[in-house]
């Protein structure tokens, strides 16, 4: 199990000196990298002045161990819009995001789960159906067409919600209300056709032959076989819900670090969006660490 | 009575099968969600191939009495149905034309991903060597960011340019394919009719072609259909954010963005353009499952008996 | 006599399908008493299990109908009592276990956890459910059981998951034992320790005992009554031994004679010719593990050899080396002088017309998306030479004649066909290439016995038309009786002994060899109670 983990940690660094090899590259072929790093207008003495304090003219090889090493001590750089480091933005606005991909994810598991394992047990029946219908919808829907029309509806026309910040328990309700929409459509899926495969399988049969009682056969037996495909989904969705996040925090004014990360490129402030992809990437590898240590408390036959 | 043995008695009851797209069709038709979903999809098609041709000058032309025009006036000109922006351009014209960008982007991003993802993935389930490693560490990396911040991050150092979008959209969406042909792969080439034609002496390459590209293909269309949903709603995100396809070029999701403003008086701006996209993604899924089982011959059967339980 | 422990009465099922309405079983009845041991006997489609499963109530409504009927347990019909009633019935009362006991255990519980479940489903107080746990593990043999209580199913051999499942059968002592092919995919050896058990078991609670089974050697051995089924209906019931010697229904007089065991045996070939395949210590490893240890064999010219031995005995690998699906370790096989172990792929593709193989599951060994004619005619698209382009429809009608399939089939799909045909259409791609030698991998195994015995008949009848020879792979010792001309033995991926048919079978030297012998099963009761007996005297020897 140890040296499991230790061989994910180094993928995972491996992965991650791949991205920032990746974004050091591109920013620097597409051109002068000062102006990824400094605003549209800027003069050229003071482009000229970034170049020599940055090392911008040294060779590329040069350029590129500073960056790796700076990377190492967690040095982005001061934000040029803010003036503090870049890191502190980022941190500061992503652990609210975190609050808002744990909520929302929590409910999303929950509810799927449940609604899933009862529609699976009688296929075809109106439950199923209605449940079927919703998880489509849901699983089609654009997030942000979906918090503007909320908004309209609930926070314009209805006045119950506040549209934007994180004040109270009310300002939480729109944006976990949308993130939760597509991620529980796609996994309720999967969470069906798992459970119908579990509960027509051998074991179940079994079970039903020892005089088990259905509560038992369905949350007992079939449930946890059922959850290895779920909780793949559920690491890609949990993933994937920063994509929403993205989306949502900008249109409700949530200051989290999808928010940020827009914020950042429309103002084109370079080392934020950097180490916000930084610590997004680095948030990623330990949930997928922590999704592999699931798997093996799930499954038994697997051992690492 | 004389004893049949009932193994042997079943495939005398089965008739020759019709042409294969014979069957298709009429699979089609038994599944009405699916056929719905197959006939809209259609004028989707037929819109972005011909829409700008036909309705690109209405679209793009101003008209004071058109002015915020509310939908479902069926007194007006019938591109007004849907209502008039605030330049008094209608709606239906624009989402017509839009349909172009939306479905050029999704499509040559699917086209593009499944290509090269399934030519990587054949590759790295057919050897056994490092270059199967290096692919699949590649996959690797691309799968660990959610796809939206990959493209926010290229899209913010090269140009947001119909080109660039493909692209990008297309790198994040390639692993997906590589995964399962190579997943397949791996479990196909170890069946027992792959054996059967190395024992015949068939060549590496007919063993791939021949024998798991056909297995393999049903859920490859199966997943493109899936996808192209996902990369629709990708594209709309980022135009929505605007760092996709910047004006004057139009997309549903930057007609949902730019509708926005609006909301408090013409809310149909945003919410007519986000009906498309819905209807268009929810078309592409109920596709998708129903190919799921009709493209698997043991599955089939499933879709060929006549439905009176059901309905 | 009062009445029985359980009585099925004009028990009809049917079952809503794709094509229409099966009807599963129709009027059929039986009933069982304490302490008996009845044999449900039929083939796959005979509705053998079904009144089984009607009794535990795994039958799903729909698409399954209980048209009419009744079934008796203890005078009751419990097909009128509610779902509790039957749940408390179940595990308690009447006890059930299965083929392939690995997908019936739930993979992710420990084996305690599932056999004390048996025990708290029905009220048992937990620290004593543990404490019959283990005493039911030592009792079906489970070594080392203080521990292995905590195992988990996939930690168990094949032999030991059954005996799992018979421990939880049994844990509350129940009426009623039902059996359904308890030891189909198991060993010979195997097979014959776990009906040990079962006799064992049996006498012990004097339970009855229903078992489900498609082998007449398994009826020989366990079964005071037999019932016979084919197309849902019983054609035949009477006592194992009766209905053996004297079948009156035409189907069981089928099912007898297809059993094979009983024709003659082969004479040797004569020896003096030159061998086609001459395989000389050949070696496969799999890093430490050996698959394969020094293999000498060789097959004549219209010979069959056939290979025997239980799972993992190297039989498989020693094909698939042959065959060059995987690469020797060391060792050489000449065919006809040249090796096909260090062969050139260029020289291999010619060789590969030479020899075919057909593979144990023709389910699987068809690709499920070409037609019948594109399946066979590949033979001739990958050897451009045999056949102009013209012909191939031709020839691959006249191969279909020859396996006995109409040629209009040539347009449908694998899926169309039934098992038997299935493999017929193995064959004759196999034969397209104008083979020497055919590799039957365990090519009839998966199939019911008397269509194997028609397969067996199409091969025989080959091999007398076109002198073909077989390496004839199987497990099935009766078989191989019949069919083979000589046998050679393998046990842990070696070579224990080969020689005539008539010695392996008659006169074998090897203790491994005669326990083999001994543990397989004779459809006749009575030589089945002489081999039982040898069975245990060579147990009480070693």
């Amino acid at each position: 199990m140890k040296s499991f983990l230790g061989k994910r940690a180094v993928a995972s660094a491996i992965s991650l000196i791949a991205l920032v090899i990746l974004v050091f590259f591109l920013s620097r072929l597409t051109g002068d990298p000062t102006s990824l790093y400094l605003p549209v207008d800027a003069s050229l003495e003071s482009r000229a002045q970034f170049r020599e304090l940055h090392g911008l003219n040294d060779p590329l090889i040069v350029q590129f161990f500073h960056y790796i090493g700076d990377l190492a001590r967690f040095d982005f750089g001061d934000s040029i819009r803010r003036s503090e480091p870049a890191l502190d933005a980022v941190l500061r606005a992503f652990v609210w995001t975190l609050q808002l991909a744990v909520i929302t994810m929590t409910l999303v598991t929950i509810a799927a789960i449940v609604v899933g394992s009862l529609a699976a047990f009688r296929v075809g029946g109106l439950f199923d159906r209605i449940a079927t219908f919703f998880s489509l919808i849901g699983s089609s829907a654009p997030d942000f067409w979906i918090a503007i029309v909320a908004i309209v509806i609930f926070s314009v026309n209805l006045g119950w919600v506040p549209t934007s910040g994180t004040g109270t328990v009310w300002h939480w309700i729109l944006p976990i209300s949308v993130l939760f929409i597509r991620p529980f459509g796609l996994i309720l899926q999967i969470v069906r056709g798992s459970m119908i495969s579990a509960l027509s399988s051998a074991y179940v049969k079994t079970a039903r032959a020892k005089g088990v009682r259905n509560k038992s056969i369905i949350f007992i037996h079939a449930l946890r076989n059922a959850m290895l495909p779920v909780v793949t989904v559920i690491g890609d969705q949990a993933a994937a819900l920063l994509n929403g996040a993205v989306v949502v925090e900008t249109v409700f004014g949530f200051p989290g670090v999808g928010k940020l990360m827009i914020d950042s490129i429309l103002q084109r402030d370079f080392t934020v969006v950097l180490a916000a992809i930084f610590v997004t990437a680095v948030a990623i590898f330990v949930m997928n660490i922590l999704i592999d240590i699931l798997y093996a408390v799930l499954d038994p036959r697997i051992r690492y | 009575m004389a004893y049949t043995d009932p193994q042997d008695a079943l495939p005398d009851v089965l008739p020759d099968a019709p042409p294969a797209w014979v069957s298709v069709l009429r699979m089609l038709w038994r599944d009405k969600f699916a056929l719905c979903a197959a006939i809209f999809l259609l004028i989707v098609i037929c819109c972005a191939i011909f829409g700008p041709m036909l309705l690109e000058d209405q679209a793009m032309r101003n008209n004071l009495r058109g002015r915020n025009a509310p939908p479902f006036d069926f007194s007006k000109d019938w591109k007004l149905w849907l209502g008039g922006d605030a330049l008094g351009r209608p709606l239906l014209a624009r989402i017509i034309v839009a349909a172009q960008n939306t479905i050029m982007v999704a499509a040559g991003a699917v086209i593009c991903s499944v290509l090269i993802g399934t030519t990587l993935g054949l590759i790295a389930g057919y050897t056994t060597n490092t270059t199967s490693q290096v692919i699949m560490r590649l996959a690797d990396v691309i799968m660990s960011f959610p796809s939206l911040l990959l493209a926010v991050i290229v899209l913010y150092m090269l140009s947001p340019s119909v080109g660039n979008i493909i692209i990008v959209l297309a790198i994040t969406r390639i692993p997906v394919y590589l995964r399962t042909t190579r997943a397949e792969v791996l479990e196909i080439r170890g069946r027992m009719f792959v054996q059967a034609a190395q024992v015949m002496g068939a060549s590496t390459l007919r063993i791939v072609f021949r024998h798991i590209l056909p297995v393999v293909f049903p859920t490859l269309v199966t997943i493109a259909t899936l996808d192209f949903a996902f990369v629709m709603l990708a594209e709309s995100s980022l135009s929505f954010l605007g760092i996709g396809i910047q004006p004057p070029e139009i997309t549903w999701g930057l007609m949902v963005a730019q509708g926005r403003s609006y909301l408090t008086n013409a809310w149909w701006l945003s919410f007519m353009p986000g009906l498309a996209i819905i209807l268009t993604t929810l078309s592409l899924n109920l596709l998708s499952n129903w190919m799921r089982t009709a493209l698997d011959p043991v599955q089939r059967w499933r879709l060929e008996i006549s439905r009176t339980k059901n309905d | 006599m009062t009445e029985p422990l359980l009585e099925v009465r004009n028990l009809s099922v049917d079952f809503h399908t794709a094509q229409g309405t099966v009807h599963a079983v129709r009027d059929v009845n039986w009933h069982l008493d304490r302490g008996e041991c009845l044999a449900i006997l039929g083939e796959s489609g005979s509705g053998k299990s079904v009144s089984a499963s009607a009794i535990m109530n795994l039958i799903d409504c729909p698409p399954g109908d209980i048209a009419s009927g009744a079934i008796l347990f203890e005078g009751r019909d419990v097909l009128k009592m509610d779902d509790e009633e039957r749940r408390q019935l179940n595990g308690r009362r009447i006890a059930m276990i299965f083929q392939d006991p690995l997908s019936h255990l739930n993979p992710v519980y420990t084996v305690g956890f599932q056999i004390e479940e048996m025990m708290t489903a029905h009220g048992t107080p937990a620290d004593a459910a543990r404490a019959r746990c283990l005493d039911l593990l030592e009792r079906v043999g489970i070594p080392d059981f203080k521990t292995k209580i905590d195992a988990y199913p996939h930690q168990f051999s094949g032999g030991q998951r059954q005996r799992l499942m018979i421990a939880m059968a049994l844990a509350l002592k129940p009426d009623i034992l039902i059996a359904d092919e308890p030891t189909t995919a198991l060993d010979v050896t195997v097979q014959a320790q776990i009906l040990a058990l079962l006799e064992e078991l049996q006498a012990e609670t004097g339970m009855g005992l229903l078992l489900i089974t498609h082998d007449l050697g398994v009826v020989a051995e366990m079964a005071d009554r037999v019932v016979v089924m084919n197309s849902g209906q019983i054609v035949e019931t009477g006592s194992a031994a009766e209905v053996y010697r004297a079948p009156t229904h035409p189907y069981t007089k089928k099912l007898i004679g297809a059993v094979p065991g009983n024709g003659d045996m082969a004479a040797p070939l004569d020896t003096g010719i030159k061998p086609l395949l001459e395989v000389n210590s050949l070696t496969k490893h799999y890093g430490a593990f050996v698959a394969l240890e020094n293999a000498n064999l060789t097959v004549l010219p219209g010979e069959t050899v056939a290979i025997v031995g239980e799972s993992g005995s190297g039989k498989s690998t020693l094909a698939k080396t042959l065959l060059r699906l995987e690469d020797a370790t060391s060792g050489e096989a000449l065919y006809n002088g040249r090796d096909l172990v260090s062969l050139a792929p260029k020289d291999l593709f010619e060789l590969r017309r030479d020899i075919q193989m057909v593979f144990q599951d023709p389910t699987q060994s068809l690709n499920p998306r070409m037609t019948v004619y594109d399946i066979i005619a590949e033979a001739f698209v990958i050897h451009r030479d045999i056949l102009p382009k013209a012909q191939w429809k031709d020839r691959v009608r006249e191969l279909l004649d020859q396996v006995g399939l109409e040629a209009s089939h040539m347009q449908r799909f694998p899926h169309q066909f039934s098992g038997g045909q299935r493999q017929r259409i193995a064959i004759a791609r196999a034969l397209a290439l104008e083979p020497k030698l055919i590799v039957c991998d365990e090519a009839v195994s998966a199939l019911d016995v008397s269509i194997q015995a028609q397969v067996i008949d199409l091969l025989t009848g080959l091999q007398d038309k076109l002198g073909l020879s077989y390496l004839f792979i199987a497990h099935d010792l009766p078989l191989v009786r019949d069919f083979a001309h000589r046998v050679v033995v393998m046990q842990g991926g070696r070579i224990v002994e080969q020689g005539p048919v008539a010695q392996i079978f008659d006169n074998p030297r090897m203790e491994y060899t005669r326990n083999l012998m001994a543990a397989s099963l004779h459809p006749d009761p009575d030589v089945q109670a002489k081999r039982r007996q040898d069975r245990l005297a060579l147990q009480k020897a070693s």
